[in-house]
């Protein structure tokens, strides 16, 4: 549809500016990875069968047992008017609460069709919250007409903000994105021998034991996609470590050395503590470079993770970047990588699917990053693909992570490479 | 409102993706937000479909709301007419356009475009896919049907079309093919497959055939009772699962046709009958299944389970109530109480409540059943990338008797290998707790005690009347694996009856003879 080609200063050569069929999902999709992080929350969203559907088809090919999160399915009776929709939701959440008494913090997640209605889920959750001992009810949306995909992330570790606990001796660094269990742990390790002691993160493994922060307390994203939470931390006077994101050996050196600066530890120190990680690192996506090197690389938009992940393709495997997209383009909070980027590129910000296709058959990448819906097609057209969502799933970020993510690139390629049918 | 956890199906609109994304050259544009195009993975990934589903998704959000999300879906719809040229184009709303009310239908309609408009109108907060397929089929054919020229026929053939199969069915590729050669068998011509594979000009030649074939009733029915009423066209009732009820469905439609039933009474490949009566299938006798799926497969399978395997059926159910009746009928000839529900906690109550030896279900039982440790057969949608084999595998007809039989019988221990264990169980080489040799080491049953209790946490508290003394326990122990479980469960219900807090190894032998059948 209405395509803008808008001339940028920051030495990009181009920002294509699109509307028109996106092909990304919504951000209820976020549940899927929240959910599994905080093991003692409940996510209930308020929406339709498709968002339970979706929900399911996200997440079901991954996992199955008794999920932590479910839909409330809105039906006729409710927008008729027929049924009180408080009254129905103090039901569900009783329900739900009696078979699970181990959750602590409920969020109920608007959507799309509790928004088009106007259901005032803040307020239900205030109500929950103050007649239901022992659980914290919160809220937020992860509507499509509202948020992208990891934007549900954005918004759920927004309403997390208030509830931080502040106090004078509250964390020195506060790291934000949801992370694997396994990098945290890694993050820690690193950070301790630093001398880094009281960091904490958000979210928290049991979201009713919040850290706690401090007028002193810097924060830094592990995630590109946290624009409203930033927002919010800063709001709240916390200061915030502009850096590149922690991936691969470069990335993640310049994001604890960031770190460093910011809470006065001598370079040296950081030098000291990542070295060995750093060169583990290293010659490890050196080796990647033989299959990677070279090779062209096409980003759909999906995650926002897509201007990190180019500066990784681009300076630490030596992959050519074609056009790289992002459902939105959030240039402070990815300054550091951007400015990373090589020059001669197209920077896409929103999507026009079926333009945004012709233009990937027009250049023919050897890879081309894309959501599960395009793969396949794509891939029977003779293009290598990888789903973007798998970026998002696998634990990427750090060191130890940094060969995975780059084997991640390089597997469909080999594989394409050993396939003789 | 009704909490959720999983759906055995997806709202309506998915179901109007299945009939778009079987026929050759329509294009659905659906008013609908950015997140539902989620539903094209279940095309490219599920089914491992090598297009894009032929949808549109005009992905309107919040800053669209209250001023142009209409003329948003005029343009969208525009440059999907001018990009894809479809021979007909599909109007709709998912759930959340259907709030905004922007009338898809109408706004097509005077949108001028050159090919036949289908708007449809699908109830999202009342209906669901199977229902919206059904729906959608109806108003393609009853759209095109009628517009549409005949070719002049020159076969002269008796011909029927094959009504109902769609993308995203479970196995319908296949039958289509196998149903399909069955009738060609008996000298009938099939006039048009649809809506797999067809063009919008195939559907304009539906009215050509004599009468219709109808494979799945969920999404079939309303089109055909359409065409009866309308062109006088009858419909098949016989659904052709299983060795019987394929034989029924040749009598039935060498009726309609006017032909001889004979060549398609008997063919060689019918070997499911011969299997199920040899010896080896002695040890299917009574084996306790239960069944749950949409209604037609359920029906079905607890027909062939019942009758050509030997099974005892312990329970039947269907998430498809539009079918309701059916079920609870047939479920009452076995004795048992349909379970009509959509909520698959309750079905998976309902499997733990019949300790079933076998549960022939969907992907949802498959999970259920793999938590509860019981062999499991998918039968039914909604489907899994795993339900789309590479090799032929039809369900319908001769060949899909026999792929039941393996179907149901391969999770179970097989003839011989039970017998032989029951024989060599207190041999010291051999091993109560094997698994079936061809099922491999990665289906080992966990023993309750490995089971990690997060497992558990989400099943009801067990009630433990009564405790094993150990010689007992040592006994039941000597109980081969996969009778085990239920040997355990009866003579805990038998101590529990009986008022027994200890049970020793009389009350396992007692509780034995009570429940010998
Ligand atoms: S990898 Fe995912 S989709 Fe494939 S079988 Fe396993 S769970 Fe299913
Ligand atoms: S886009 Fe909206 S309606 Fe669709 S699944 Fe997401 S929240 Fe639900």
């Amino acid at each position: 549809m209405n395509a803008a080609v808008l001339p940028v200063s920051e030495g990009l050569d181009t920002i294509l500016r699109e509307r028109g069929q996106r092909e990304v999902f919504c951000g209820l999709t976020g549940i899927v990875w929240l959910h599994r992080k905080m093991q003692d929350a409940f996510f209930l969203v308020v929406g339709s069968r498709t968002c339970a559907h979706l929900l399911q088809s996200a997440a079901g090919v991954m996992i199955f047992a008794e999920p932590r999160f479910a839909t409330a399915i809105i039906g006729e009776r409710d927008l008729a008017g027929l049924a009180d929709a408080n009254a129905e939701l103090d039901r569900i959440v009783a329900e739900l609460l009696a078979r699970r008494p181990d959750i602590r913090v409920l969020f109920l997640v608007g959507s799309c069709p509790s928004e088009v209605i106007k259901l005032d889920l803040s307020r239900a959750a205030r109500r929950l919250s103050d007649s239901i001992p022992g659980v914290r009810v919160l809220n937020y949306s992860g509507s499509g007409i509202e948020t992208t995909f990891t934007e549900g992330e954005d918004a759920c570790l927004a309403t997390l903000v208030p509830g931080l606990p502040v106090s004078t001796d509250g964390a020195d660094l506060l790291v934000v994105g949801a992370l694997a269990d396994t990098v945290e742990d890694q993050f820690r390790r690193l950070f301790a021998a630093m001398g880094v002691v009281r960091v904490g993160f958000l979210p928290a493994r049991r979201a009713a034991e919040p850290p706690s922060i401090g007028p002193h307390t810097r924060f830094i994203l592990a995630q590109p996609f946290l624009a409203e939470t930033a927002r919010l931390l800063a709001k709240a006077g916390l200061k915030r470590i502009s850096a590149t994101m922690p991936l691969g050996a470069e990335g993640t050196r310049a994001w604890f050395t960031a770190i460093a600066g910011a809470l006065d530890i001598p370079p040296s120190r950081v030098q000291e503590v990542t070295e060995i990680p750093y060169r583990r690192a290293e010659s490890a996506l050196r080796r990647m470079h033989a299959h990677l090197s070279g090779k062209s690389i096409f980003f759909f938009p999906d995650s926002q993770l897509e201007i990190p992940l180019a500066r990784f393709a681009a300076n630490e495997l030596g992959m050519r970047l074609t056009e790289v997209g992002t459902p939105y383009l959030h240039r402070a909070l990815i300054a550091e990588d951007l400015a990373r980027l090589p020059t001669g590129i197209t920077l896409s910000e929103g999507q026009d699917v079926e333009r945004q296709l012709d233009r990937c058959r027009a250049i023919r990448p050897d890879l081309t990053v894309c959501g599960l819906g395009l793969a396949n097609p794509l891939e029977a057209e003779g293009l290598t693909t990888k789903w973007s969502i798998e970026l998002v799933f696998t634990p990427i970020q750090g060191f130890e992570q940094a060969a995975d993510l780059a084997e991640l690139f390089a597997r469909p390629l080999r594989r394409r490479a050993r396939l003789t049918v | 409102m009704q909490l959720a956890l999983w759906t055995y199906e997806g709202p309506p609109h998915v179901g109007a993706m299945r009939v778009a994304a079987a026929l050759r050259d329509v294009h659905y544009v659906l008013h609908a937000p950015q997140g539902d195009t989620y539903a094209d993975l279940l095309f490219t990934m599920i089914e491992r479909s090598d297009r894009r589903p032929p949808v549109t998704y005009t992905t309107f959000q919040a800053r669209d709301l209250g001023s142009d999300t209409a003329d948003l879906f005029r343009a969208q719809l525009r440059d999907a007419a001018e990009r894809f040229r479809p021979a007909a184009m599909l109007v709709g709303a998912s759930c959340t356009a259907e709030l905004l009310q922007d009338d898809p239908g109408g706004l097509a309609r005077t949108a001028g475009l050159s090919m036949p408009i289908i708007p449809l109108e699908l109830p999202s907060y009342q209906r669901k896919e199977n229902w919206g397929a059904a729906e959608t089929f109806y108003q393609v054919v009853r759209t095109l049907a009628a517009a549409g020229e005949m070719p002049p026929a020159l076969d002269t053939r008796p011909s029927c079309n094959v009504l109902g199969p769609t993308a995203l069915g479970f196995r319908h590729r296949d039958d289509v093919t196998e149903i399909t050669r069955l009738l060609e068998r008996l000298g009938i011509r099939v006039n048009v497959v649809a809506p797999l594979g067809a063009s919008a000009a195939d559907i304009a030649c539906l009215p050509a055939a004599d009468f219709n074939v109808v494979l799945y009733p969920e999404i079939a029915r309303p089109t055909a009772l359409f065409l009866e009423r309308s062109l006088g066209q009858p419909y098949t009732r016989t659904i052709p699962i299983g060795h019987q009820a394929t034989r029924e469905f040749v009598i039935e439609v060498a009726a309609l046709a006017g032909v001889d039933p004979a060549p398609g009474l008997n063919p060689a490949e019918g070997r499911a009958p011969w299997y199920a009566r040899s010896v080896d299938a002695n040890y299917l006798t009574g084996k306790r299944a239960f069944i749950f799926g949409d209604a037609t497969h359920a029906l079905a399978l607890a027909r062939v389970a019942a009758s050509e395997l030997g099974f005892e059926v312990v329970g039947l159910g269907t998430y498809t109530r539009e079918f309701a009746r059916e079920v609870r009928a047939a479920a009452a000839s076995y004795g048992q109480e349909a379970i009509i529900a959509d909520d698959y906690l309750e079905v998976e109550a309902a499997i733990e409540r019949a300790a079933p030896e076998i549960v022939l279900g969907t992907q949802m039982e498959r999970h259920i059943a793999k938590k509860l440790n019981i062999p499991c057969a998918v039968i039914s949608a909604p489907v899994h990338v795993q339900d789309f084999p590479t090799r032929y595998s039809p369900i319908m007809g001769y060949e899909g008797a026999n792929v039941l039989f393996d179907t149901l019988t391969h999770p179970l221990m097989m003839g011989l290998e039970e017998h032989l264990l029951h024989m060599f169980r207190e041999d010291f080489e051999f091993s109560g707790d094997a698994v079936p040799s061809h099922l491999g080491t990665a289906n080992a049953p966990a023993s309750p005690a490995a089971q990690s209790p997060a497992d558990f946490a989400e099943s009801e508290p067990v009630i433990m009347a009564a405790s094993w003394a150990d010689e007992a326990e040592r006994e039941v122990r000597k109980i081969p694996f996969f009778v085990r479980a239920k040997a355990r469960r009866n003579t805990e219900k038998y101590a529990e009856t009986h008022g027994i807090s200890v049970i020793t190894l009389d009350t396992l032998y007692e509780a034995k003879a009570y429940y010998a059948r």
